[in-house]
Parts: structure tokens; sequence; C-alpha cells
């Protein structure tokens, strides 16, 4: 068995002694460039007047692109074509890059961008939702509108309606590696193409327009990313195309990595929010009709918004059953960074909006939320049994039945693990006692949709070969970014074969092995990639076990493959000797795999189908301090149950539940990305824009797993882990607030992040 | 500049630039990548690396530490906290075992962060910790592994011996050499520890021309503690001052806990925080508070003043060109003093203010409040008007509330990236309530409260 097991990360033993090769890492050929971009400092306008003799005249430079030195595509965009690799004239946000130096030494690069002359016609910026909204200045045509059932009429019927409106900031990645790409020219003008992303095909392909050639001329390599949370699945084009338009120019060799301000500066941001809503509800807390108002600031380019836009949407339901429900999203164009995918894409915006509902519903009714909340989940799975027809399926907001939901029994375990209504109990008496400090607590669960809403991108490749010493190599689509991806696909190809996770080689992503490949996004990498070898490994094992099956007369069914060994009746071969045999009989060894995930049906302008294959879910229940005379806070005890399905791999599995709760607790608490009022982002660096660190984590952190097979037929019932976790940081949130009621009669109203300045504030609010 | 130190054991000798940092020296022209830039200004640790010298073993952010620095000490980097026979130190088989690591990027600085903490003996993981940042795990698994490894021997390559060396003009060793040269050189700068001025060269790329480093000036690094005072020479690192303090001021200890980070503090010095003139630097005001005289010294000059006429507006101190601070002379004892930092992250970070009290109190009634504050004006400032409300008043909640609103004569705070104006003035008065229930023995810190 090798799926399963709670092997390490692959390169966990190169990880600790420094020889894990990243992007900068990598040996460069004599003569390598550096580049950096110039930027913009005012946030809109037009550029009339770009003199740049001072950073051609600055040690070490090479070169200086503009906009009119690029031959082809001067576009960067993943989506509509509206994000130029260097201005064409029009400044959209402070940070944009107007143009491109290229220099002998990364240091030398920096100092000449900062000496060009600008000068502008300045407009004023749309900055803020409300500006934004007030010029109708947005991406698509108008709002995007899903209805279920009749709110108004739901509402004006309920016998109890609140109102509110939840204010959520964006989040900055931080990932430790910087964005970086190193072009290496090769022969007949073809491109070599290393880049620190999360999507290759897409940087092959960016690269291929900029460069005017087809996409069979570029190859892009991905070993590995320090880090990519959705930071990596666009962001990084704007490198590797600057790199390989300043290879193919200079015909040298051209790396670029941003410095941390300028990572900071240029990439975009999880999407802010602002939701609104109009709730209506019976006397024991259930939600009879939700209007919500979601809008978000795109930033000045489309990128990825508008799926991540849907994705608020299509988890505006989180765990709950809305009978009545109305969904208005306004997608909005505003002179900032262009926000693009991170962990969740969405998802979590969305959920913390009907988290909120249901916080202020109990809040209003005097109920414990968690109860609140159970008295609105989707019905549970129904079980199947003989003669017996299950009653009909509730359906989301987006009208998709909903058959496989199991928080029920996993929030009854996890309330009595955690021992929550005991401790419940315990810290409303510790806080009577307390004047200054208050404690608080929260339930709250995650039901997270898995598959790209783009129904296209559900689609994976794998190459696998064998070779005739036994040892397999092995190649997938997907990206390495710390998820254990590789080491998850690996245990299973293994598996397929029965032999150890030691004899399969991981490979680098390359484009040039597995074309056409999705993000690695969504959730989706083990999901996707390891179906498609389980694909690739079946198709070379069924080759060896019908020439063996043949050499030995006997039938196929009677060879296993198990234990690094082929029983092949009673006789026992090594593998490898098996693949020798097989080689010696002219069997072909490798073979490409492929997976597309059934099933999928999805119209996102009506809001109506199937846009998932499963939802992966989880609970936890969080436990804080807080200071009424300062705002300061701390998280002092979480517990987590989680559904990985079956898990291909519990360590990696926990590692991204540990991992994704903490990031969710930050972009609810000390993350706060502030832009001043010309658009400038003041928090450009770690000094400023504060990630939790070490001493952040919940002093107590119990992290269990929901073992339980995945109805859904995917990789040995495995469930996809990457993201859904991420939103389980909401209970600390959630018990921020509950902290902050202690301290008065009102509803504390918390926005997020909940800074300690916000935790004052809604200190105040609170005491009225 | 002339430079010689061990790495990885092995004795290197480098004619660096002044400000050639080691990180883009071991990366650039070393080839040891293994040690990694994640924010080019200290903040996150990826580069942290081990130095070692005399008095002893710490972690440094390499991507602000010049070379010059290292002249007469041992570094070890990633690749050489490894075994030279390839086996792994007992921090990085934990790491693996714990599954420490995801995408590895951080994991170099948290392996020479561990390895330091691991050789000192050290079980307080999370301030060994708290200078590095770490996205994908969460910490909890790197935290099993370093507490995994206490017990483990520390292994033997790990005990190196600092290179003897013979001095540099760039690094003066006593203190009439470096106020001789600096009288002279009045336009240079001098660099303690570099952890600001590291940033005035990879952030702003200034280039610096004239450079003294004061790292190797013995009697600027003396403590020394008689007659009831506490005398800091100004290149007393933080973490040095930090053992100080646990023993006579356990809250401004406490206080300095949270300053920077380990590798900051192992770094930073006293001096280097009065004479930068910040007006969020974290010492000033609890130097202020404790009434605290500032040397400073001009060629063979020398004259003491209060600390806090020393800092005259944003920008501005009072000291001449050519002048340095040589060091800081405080009481020993002040039990009233309680230090208060309030910033966006309780580890590693900025404060948006630094409220510093020293009250005297005897028979119920206050005889002498010392009141001062970081980040409330542009330069650290005491708080007169609401010292005038308290001294001579009862101890009582009444006072309190009396004088707290006076904070508003004192400070005309601004709005930030770090905390709003009117955050800043609210938290100014609630600090001295918190002040009040804090010297009765009320609760008031988060960090002490669990589950």
């Amino acid at each position: 068995m090798s799926v399963a097991k709670p092997l390490p990360h692959d390169a966990a033993a190169l990880h600790v002694s420094g020889t894990a090769r990243y992007i900068d890492d990598i040996p460069t050929p004599a003569g390598t460039l550096h580049l950096a971009f110039g930027l913009s400092d005012i946030a809109k306008g037009q550029i009339t007047g770009m003199d740049l003799s001072g950073v051609r005249q600055a040690t070490g430079v090479i070169a200086v692109l503009t906009a009119d030195d690029l031959p082809f595509a001067n576009d960067v965009s993943p989506s509509i074509h509206d994000e130029p690799l260097l201005s064409d004239g029009t400044v959209h946000y402070i940070g944009q890059p107007l143009f491109l130096v290229v220099a002998d030494s990364h240091l030398n690069a920096r100092k000449a961008a900062r000496m060009g002359q600008l000068s502008y016609a300045e407009e004023t910026p749309i900055l803020t939702i409300d500006e934004a909204l007030a010029a109708d200045c947005r991406f698509e045509d108008g709002p995007r509108i899903w209805t279920k059932g009749h709110v108004d009429q739901a509402l004006s019927e309920a016998p109890h309606q609140l109102q509110g409106s939840i204010n959520m900031g964006g989040q900055e990645h931080f990932y430790l590696e910087g964005q970086a790409a190193l072009a290496l020219p090769q022969e007949g003008g073809d491109m070599l193409v290393h880049s620190s992303t999360q999507h290759p095909t897409e940087i092959q392909h960016k690269v291929a327009d900029a460069l005017g050639v087809p996409m069979h001329a570029v190859r892009c390599e991905v070993r590995r990313m320090g880090g990519g949370f959705g930071g990596k699945e666009s962001q990084g084009n704007a490198l590797a195309v600057a790199c390989a338009v300043a290879a193919r120019q200079t015909g040298k060799p051209c790396k670029m990595r941003y410095d941390r301000d300028d990572d900071m500066m240029i990439t975009g941001k999880r999407h802010d929010f602002r939701i609104d809503y109009v709730a209506g509800f019976n006397d024991d807390g259930q939600l009879l009709a939700v209007d919500f108002t979601q809008a978000t600031r795109c930033g000045w380019a489309l990128d990825l918004s508008l799926p991540v836009a849907d994705r608020a949407m299509l988890h505006a339901d989180n765990a709950y059953h809305l009978p009545n429900a109305r969904i208005t999203s306004h997608r909005l164009k505003t002179n900032t960074q262009s926000a693009t995918a991170y962990r969740g894409f969405g998802g979590p915006q969305g959920v913390l909006g009907i988290e909120r509902v249901m916080d202020h519903i109990a809040a209003e009714l005097n109920l414990d939320p968690a109860e609140v909340r159970q008295q609105n989940y989707y019905q549970a799975m129904p079980q199947r049994k003989m003669g017996l027809d299950p009653s009909p399926l509730q359906t989301t907001p987006y009208h998709m039945p909903v058959s496989d939901f199991i928080l029920h029994g996993m929030t009854e375990k996890l309330l009595e693990t955690a021992d929550y209504h005991n401790r419940r109990a315990a810290i409303a008496d510790w806080n009577a006692r307390q004047s200054i400090l208050k404690k608080g607590i929260a339930f709250s669960p995650v039901k997270f949709g898995i598959s790209f809403t783009l129904s296209h991108l559900n689609q994976a490749g794998a190459l696998v070969h064998v070779y005739q010493d036994g040892s397999v190599h092995m190649n997938h689509g997907g990206t390495e970014m710390g998820q254990g991806l590789f080491q998850k696909v690996a245990q299973v190809a293994a598996h397929r074969f029965g032999i150890d996770t030691a004899q399969v080689k991981i490979t680098a992503t390359d484009t040039g092995k597995v074309p056409n490949t999705s993000a690695t996004a969504a959730s989706s990498g083990s999901d996707l990639n390891g179906m498609a070898v389980a694909n690739a490994c079946d198709i070379i094992r069924d080759r060896i076990a019908a020439c063996l099956a043949e050499l030995h007369q006997t039938a196929t069914e009677n060879i296993q493959f198990k234990d690094g060994m082929v029983q092949i009746g009673d006789e026992r071969i090594s593998f490898a000797k098996a693949a020798q045999t097989a080689y010696l009989n002219r069997v072909s060894l490798s073979a490409t795999g492929f997976y597309k995930t059934p099933g999928l049906n999805w119209d996102r302008i009506k809001g109506e189908g199937t846009p998932f294959f499963y939802f992966a879910q989880g609970a936890a229940i969080t436990e804080v301090v807080i200071d009424t005379l300062t705002g300061e806070n701390r998280i002092l005890r979480t517990d987590i149950l989680h559904d990985a399905g079956a898990s291909l791999n519990p360590a990696l599995d926990i590692g991204q539940i540990e991992g994704g709760y903490v990031q969710g607790a930050g972009w609810l608490t000390t993350e706060e990305l502030v832009w001043d009022d010309k658009g400038r982002l003041r928090t450009h660096a770690p000094a400023t824009y504060k990630i939790p660190a070490c001493s952040d984590r919940p002093d107590i952190f119990n992290v269990a797993l929901w073992d339980e097979p995945n109805p859904a037929q995917t990789i040995y019932r495995s469930k996809a882990v990457g993201e859904p976790p991420f939103m389980l940081g909401i209970s600390a949130f959630l018990a921020l607030s509950d902290a902050v009621s202690a301290s008065g009669p009102n509803y504390p109203d918390l926005q997020a992040p909940a800074t300690a300045e916000e935790v004052l504030n809604a200190v105040q609010r609170a005491r009225g | 500049m002339n430079v010689t130190f061990l790495l990885n054991g092995e004795t290197v000798q480098v004619d660096a630039a002044p400000t050639r940092t080691l990180l883009d020296w071991l990366r650039e022209d070393e080839g040891l990548c293994g040690t990694k830039e994640g924010c080019n200004e200290g903040d996150c640790g990826a580069c942290t690396v081990v130095v070692s010298d005399e008095n002893g073993t710490k972690a440094l952010n390499a991507c602000i530490l010049f070379l010059p620095q290292l002249h007469g000490k041992a570094v070890r980097t990633v690749e050489g906290i490894k075994g030279p026979d390839g086996a792994l130190h007992p921090v990085q088989q934990a790491m693996v075992d714990h599954h420490g690591s995801q995408c590895g990027f951080c994991t170099p600085g948290f392996i020479a962060s561990m390895a330091a903490g691991h050789k000192l003996g050290r079980t307080d993981h999370d301030n060994v910790l708290a200078g590095n940042l770490c996205r994908c795990t969460g910490y909890a698994p790197i935290i099993r592994a370093a507490k995994a490894a206490e017990a483990a021997p520390v292994p033997t390559w790990m005990n190196d011996a600092a290179p003897d060396v013979t001095a540099q003009r760039y690094a003066p060793e006593t203190l009439d050499d470096l106020a001789t040269w600096y009288a002279a050189n009045p336009d240079a700068t001098l660099v303690a520890g570099a952890t600001d001025v590291g940033l005035w060269v990879t952030k702003q790329l200034r280039d610096l021309n004239d450079i003294a480093f004061l790292n190797r000036c013995a009697e600027l690094r003396e403590t020394s503690i008689d007659a009831g005072t506490i005398t800091f020479g100004a290149a007393v690192t933080m973490t040095e001052v930090l053992s100080v303090m646990g023993e006579y001021h356990p809250s401004y200890a406490e206080m300095i806990r949270r300053y920077g980070s380990e590798q900051v503090r192992n770094a930073a010095t006293v001096g280097g925080n009065i004479a930068n003139g910040s007006p969020i630097g974290d010492n000033p005001p609890a130097l202020i508070a404790l009434g605290a005289a500032l040397h400073l010294r001009h060629g063979d000059k020398t004259r003491d003043m209060p600390i806090e006429d020393f800092f005259l507006t944003y920008g501005k101190q009072d000291r001449a060109p050519g002048e340095l601070v040589t060091g800081v002379t405080l009481p020993q004892s002040a039990p009233g003093l309680r230090c208060y930092k309030i910033s966006k992250r309780f580890d590693q970070d900025i404060s948006a203010i630094c409220g510093c009290f020293n009250l005297t109190i005897a028979d119920g009634t206050i005889n002498d409040a010392r009141i001062a504050f970081g980040g409330m004006a542009g330069t650290p400032h005491r708080a007169n008007a609401v010292e005038q409300a308290l001294i001579g008043q009862s101890w009582t909640t009444a006072t309190i509330a009396a004088a707290a609103p006076k904070f508003g004569d004192d400070y005309t705070p601004m709005t930030d990236m770090r905390a709003s104006a009117s955050y800043r003035l609210q938290i100014a008065e609630n600090l001295l309530h918190r002040y009040y229930a804090d010297l009765n023995g009320q609760p008031t810190s988060v960090l002490e409260v669990q589950a």
C-alpha cells in the first residue's frame, strides 16, 4: 500500500538542507541578464513624457524597453487581453509596469528602474467600492444576479428580519518565494522558460504570443514554487514574458525576480468585498430568505475576477439550505492592483457573508450560534437503503442538488470532542469575573464545491515511463507549490504498480511532456492529476500483464502487482524483472494518461447547473481572548474536524488544514492592506503587512480527519484539501465577535480584518 | 575592505565592498543558494544564518548583514548545518519527520534559527522563531519538530572557533580611535547592527561611502552594573539588554521580547535604536520613563544629557556632526515601570504606539510620574500634561479617569498604515487605565491567558 500512508513531502530532505532549487537558485550561463520594471507613481492618467536617458546611462544597463519595443503581443492578461506587459500610455494604478530595464545584475536593474523621469496628465482615480458604484465603473454590463424562490415575498412574510453589512479586506499572498522567471534562448528562436508558476501552459501561451511564435516553440518548466496560494496562477505572466522578450532581443538568458516591495506593489491580491444582507427567519433561527449584495474591487484589469466573483456567489450558502435567495454581485473596476486568485477564490468571502448572517440571527434571537447553524444545515446525505426511495434532495441557490452533505455528524462529533457546550458556559463565567479581558468561542463549518467552474478546465494529462530496471518516471500537468501534490500522485503511481514510492521519480512539470494543462488551482491538483497518472500507469501495467500472461500461458486476471513483486499464478518475479521481460518482448513501457471530471454542467449567466463534482467539508471551533482596552486579541485554542475523504496522505492533508486555518485566521485578523487616498498601497512589505507569526498559531491546536470515503468516484475516494480548510479560519473571526459581545449589549458588527483597532471599535459599538 | 571569517568550517578572505550583504555574496559569489531572500529587509527570516564568535552563537538575518560585520566571526549556512559527512542535523531530521516543510522556501531560515536555538539549549521556541515567517504550515509542525529535537546532542561540527584576525581600519577597536575618526569624517555612517542602515542599502538603494563598523569596539559593547545604575554601551545588542532587563525591569524585558525578532535583537543595538531618532523606536520611551542619561562623545569631548532632550523634532536630534552616542545609563530600580507595546501583530512588529509609565506612589499618593510614548508624535515624547494631572493626586480610579483625557493636550498623533490617529489617542488613555489595573494586580494581558 502506498496510498493513505503519512509519508513526508517528497522534497523534505532537500528543503531542510537548502538543496531544493527555486528559480533564483538555478545555475545560469555566464552573461545572464537581470530585469526590473520601472513603475508608475500615479493611480490614473496618461503618460505625457517618458525620459529614460538616466535609466539608459545607469551602471550596468544593457537595454531599456517600452511598449514600443515589443514586436508582438503586449499582453499578459489571463482573460480578456486588457493587461499590457508595459503601459501603452495609459496608467491604471500605482505600481503598474511602464518600462523594462535589462542590466548586468539584479541590483543594477533595480537601481536603474528608479531613474525614469515620467510626466503624466493625471486623472482622478476610482479607488473605493462606493466610488466605483457611483461611477458605474465595472466589469460586465451590470451586476450578476442569481435567484432561487421568491425572495421578496419570503422576506416580507418572515417573522423576523434583519439587515447588515460586512466589509472584508483583501489579502496579500506573501508566498515566501517572490515571483520569478528565467528565460533561456534556444536555437531557431525557441525559448525555454523556468517560471515560478501554477500555470505553465499559460506561461507558454503568453510567451509564445509575445514572441510571435507557435506554442510548440516555447517550453515552460516548473519544478516547484516557494508558495503559490493562487498568487502564481496569472501573476507570473509578466515576468516570464519580460524575460522571454528581453532574451529574444539580447540573445542572452534573462532572469527576473521581484524585490518583495515591488512584488507587493505590482501583483494582485485577494479580492476585498463588502457584502450587504437582508435576512428573514423564524423564532428558531431558521433562515427563510436572504438577499445578498456582494460588491468587490477587481482592480484595474479583469484577470480572473469573473470566476472569483462567481465563486463568492456559489458559496453564499456555505453549508445552509436557503429556500429563497437572491445574490447580486458587482464586479467593480478600480485603479488598484488587479485582484487575482487566492486560496478559496472568492469562496471565503461568500462563506463569511452567510456566516455573518448566521451569527447575526443568533445574536438577535439570543440563541447558541452553533445551534442556529445546525438548524439551517442542508439535509444529511441520504442513506440509500434497499427498497426505500430517498427524499428529494435540497438544492443550492444555483439549483444543484446537495447529495453528499455530512456536516451533521461531523458537527456533533466536533462539538463533543472540543467540549463546546461546557466551554461556552465556562467562558461566560470567566467573562463575568473579568472587567478588562473577555473570551469568546465560535463554531463554523465549511462546505466547498470542488471543480473549476469553467468546466473545460477539469481535465488533466500525465506521462509515465517505466524503465527496464523497474524504476518509474512520472510526470503530470500539476505543479508543486508545497501542498505535497507530487508526493500524493507518486503514491498513486506506486500503488498502481505495487511498488515502493521511492521507485517513482517525480519530475518537474514541463509543457513539453504534458501539454494543454490547467492551472494547479481550485484544490483540484490531486483529484485531476492523480486520476490521469493512474490512467497512464494502468495502461502500462495492463501491457506488462498481457505480455506476462502470454508468456506464462495464463489469464491477465491471474497477474497481480503487489509489494514490489508481480505474482503470475504461483510464480513471483520482481517488478524490475517484469519490466525487463516486457522490454525484451518489445512492449511499450511509456504511456500518457488522461482524465476529465464527469457530470459537470454549468450556466454561469443563469446561475444554474452542476458546477461541482462534490463538496469537501469541515468544521472548526476557535476560542479567543480580547483586551477591551486595546483590542489586542489572541487565539487560545482551535479544534478542527476536516473531511479529506479517504486521505491519500494524512500527514500532508493535516498540513494543509493547519496551514490553511492559520492563513484564513490571518486574513481576518492581522492582515490589513492599507491604501492611501492617492491609491498607493502603504503595506507593501512584511514590516507593515503582518501575516501570522509563529506565536499567532493557536496555543492548543487539535486537528483530526473525518476519514470517510468520498461518495464521488475520485482517486481512491479522497477529497481535495487545498482550499477548504482556509475557511475554517472564519471561526476565529466569529469567536472575536463573540468575545466583543461579552463587553456590551449591542451586536458588535465586527468588520474584517479584525485588527486590534477594529476590535476596539467593535467593543465601543457593543457598549453603545 | 578585507574581511576574514569562517564559512561552514573553512576560513575565507573576501575583499568586500562595505555594503555587500552576506546574503548576496553567498548566493551570487559562492553559489551557496540554500540561504534564501524572502524580503530583503530582515522581516521574514528566510535568509537566517548561524554566526558564532567569542561571545557565543546567534541567528542573524544575512540580507541586512554587511560582510565587514563578519570580520573575525564564524558563519554557518544551511548547507553547513548538515554535517560534513552528509548527516542531517537533529533539527533537520526532526523537520522531515514532523512534516515541518511544505513549499520549503522558508525552511533553510527556520533550520538556521532552530540550529542556533538548539545549540543554546533554548526551548522557548516561539521566541526563537518569531523572526521566521512561514506561509504554508501554520507553524504547528515546526514547533513539534523543534520540541522533538530538544534533547538531541549538539553535533560536533556546530562548534566553530572564530578565526583570529587583525584589526581593520573600517572597524575601530577602541573608542578613542573611533571618536577621532568620526570627528574627522562627520559625514560618515556609523554601522552598529545594520538592522536599519541595512534597509537604506537594500530598499532605498543608497550608496554609502564612508562607513565605520562599531561591532569590534570593545568599550561600546560593555554593560556595567553598579551603584544603583546600569550603563549600556551604545553597541550592546538588544539581546544583551533583554537579558539584563529580565532581572531589573521585567516589564521592559517583556517589551523587548517583542522588539524585532531574535535575529533583529541579536544585531540591533541600544545605541543605534536611540541615535537613529525614530519616533517609533521602542527603547526611547522606556528610557525616558526611567529618566535615563545619554552619553555622547565628539573627538575627546564628552557630554551627558537627559535622554528626552536628545530628540528635538522629527528626524533631528541633539547630536553634532561627528559626535556619537556612546551609551546610556538608567536606574536599577523602578518598581512602578510598565512598558506597553501595541502593534498589529505581537511578535516582530513595529509599534503603533509604545507607552511607558513610571509612577512613584507612596501612601496612596502619586509623588512622581514619568510617562513617555513612542508613535504619538514626531519624536519619543513625554506626556507632561498627564503627568501633571497625576502628581500629587491620590492613586485612585478617579484620578486616572481625570488624567487620561489630558493625553489630548500632550499628543496630536497621525494616521498611518499601523493605526489611526483616533485609535492612538484612545489607546494612550486606555493604557493609563491598564497601568492602574496592572499595578493593582488585575489581569490585563491577553498573552497571559490560557484556554
